[in-house]
């Protein structure tokens, strides 16, 4: 019988929680390096025992943990007494050196970004959003950091590397931190082109590769954001986060700040498709495992109130790709709700039915295993919620 | 021998107990206390000070013999006690947010 394997990040610890496939019984594990923001967790599909984690705090700053054993034990890459030395005999320690690059080629050591007075502001690494391992190598991973860049490991998260040519754009100087900071949150791979990757930043919109990260361009045609000076400009939207099907690389779902958005040729121009939804303000978007144009939104009321509609926490599933919308209430709280879903905090596994599930700021753990029509709380009163990945795993035997 | 005092944070990210010593063989300064843990706690390297810049962290202060050293230059000899192991060179995180 497979396994689900649930990772969680909060704002003071990471847990794991796993179940059978029945999903109905859930063991907790944790927290995790208590006390640090942990934004994420995620396993590589290569080897799922293979999970990188981003551990960070105002004081110490970043620190990537690795654990090879599926969460039992970490280690800070590179810090393992077999590793420690460097040819030249000094540690190396370098898994938490995220170091922009600065060559003329590449990183243009002038480059700059819009700050919030409107000047220019050199790029300052702050901390690792997000993680995603590659698709074939478990030892490959790449990094969304804020300032806005993305950088990746090829040794297990032992060094970083940036790919320079996205900051190095020519529109690099007109990205702009949202209230959040300028990070960069979403990585897609497509799965059927290596040398295609899609990106977004808050607030700078989304990007593109399609030659392995050399060259990045803007794929921001269709979106309309009422809350910069041109609403269509090429760049300056603030997307919170974008999904695909594995098997339909092509059809890119975005939730914005404001707005639910599609497009059908991989970013190129996009179309709204927020329907009957009650508000379409929101963080997360997630797509079903097995059903390419079934998708997840979790309404927020407005950029200045982050909590569901009228205290209802609803899940909105649309199952045509968007625009019709249906709300998913079964088992969620109906009254006195007043919790945010943060842009990484919803994932699915790929077990059948497929599981859906979501963390808050209140510290639960949503999951429904029947595509979303009922929901239970699998943990609750953790720290607020930042991240939540799934690993659909088969059992030994 | 030097003594240090981590925070409980980075005590817990290097795996030690209280306090941990180190051997200083030039002239005890910041710089060459750091040197010293860095090189035995590859892991505490860009937690205290910068991996670049070298600086320290705004979040972090360093204290010995009852005096805030933080602002000191990081090449300052440390006090005479600090060097001798009477007293301990204490890296804390500043009392802030929750």
């Amino acid at each position: 019988m497979s396994k689900v394997r649930v990772l969680v990040g909060t704002r003071k610890g990471a847990f794991i929680l796993t179940s059978d496939g029945a999903r109905k019984r859930w063991k907790v594990s944790g927290p995790h390096f208590a006390g640090w923001e942990i934004y994420h967790v995620k396993g590589s599909p290569v080897n799922p025992d293979r999970i990188y984690a981003s551990q960070t705090s105002g004081w110490f700053g970043q620190i990537i943990q690795r654990s090879d054993n599926g969460g039992k034990t970490w280690n800070t890459p590179g810090s393992s007494p077999e590793e420690l030395k460097s040819p030249d005999g000094m540690p190396k320690g370098e898994s938490n050196k995220f170091v922009y690059d600065s060559s003329p080629e590449t990183g243009k050591p002038l480059t700059t970004h819009q700050w919030y007075d409107g000047t220019q502001h050199p790029w300052e690494f702050k901390r690792v959003w997000h993680l995603e391992p590659s698709l074939h190598d478990a030892d490959h991973v790449y990094a969304g950091v804020e300032d806005a860049a993305l950088f990746e490991s090829k040794d297990g998260g032992k060094s970083w590397h940036e790919l320079a040519g996205l900051r190095g754009s020519d529109t690099g100087p007109k990205w702009q931190p949202g209230a959040g900071g300028m990070c960069l949150h979403t990585i897609l791979l497509d799965p059927s082109n290596p040398n295609r990757i899609s990106i977004a930043i808050s607030a700078a919109g989304t990007f593109r590769t399609d030659d392995r990260g050399k060259t990045w361009k803007p794929i921001n045609r269709g979106l309309h954001s009422q809350y910069i000076p041109d609403p269509t400009a090429e760049v300056g939207h603030c997307v919170h986060r974008i999904a695909f099907h594995p098997s339909r690389p092509n059809t890119l779902f975005m939730q914005k700040h404001w707005d639910v958005m599609r497009s059908d040729n991989a970013g190129d121009s996009w179309q709204e498709v927020s329907g009957n939804l009650p508000t379409d303000f929101g963080f997360p978007i997630d797509v079903h495992a097995h059903e390419p144009e079934t998708i997840y939104v979790v309404p927020i009321k407005s950029d200045s109130e982050h909590y569901p509609l009228k205290g209802r926490l609803r899940v909105y599933r649309s199952r045509a790709g968007g625009n019709e919308w249906e709300a998913l209430t079964k088992g969620l709280p109906q009254r006195n709700c007043y919790v945010n879903v943060l842009r990484d905090a919803m994932s699915v596994d790929s077990l059948e039915p497929c599981g859906i599930y979501f963390g808050t700021t209140g510290g639960q753990v949503y999951a429904s295993a029947d595509s979303g029509d009922s929901w239970k709380a699998i943990v609750r009163d953790l720290p607020a919620v930042l991240s939540v990945e799934v690993q659909t795993l088969a059992s030994p035997g | 021998m030097i003594r240090v005092i981590l925070p409980p944070h980075l005590r817990t990210l290097a795996r030690v107990n209280d306090e941990t010593e180190l051997e200083v063989k030039t002239s005890v300064t910041q710089r060459s206390v750091l040197d010293a843990l860095e090189a035995r706690y590859p892991m505490l390297r860009g937690t205290i000070r910068d991996h670049v810049t070298q600086l320290r962290r705004p979040m972090v202060r360093f204290f010995g013999c009852g005096e805030d050293l933080s602002h000191q230059s990081p090449d300052a000899p440390l006090p005479d006690a600090i060097a001798k192991g009477s007293e301990p060179f204490v890296i804390i995180g500043a009392i802030a947010g929750g």
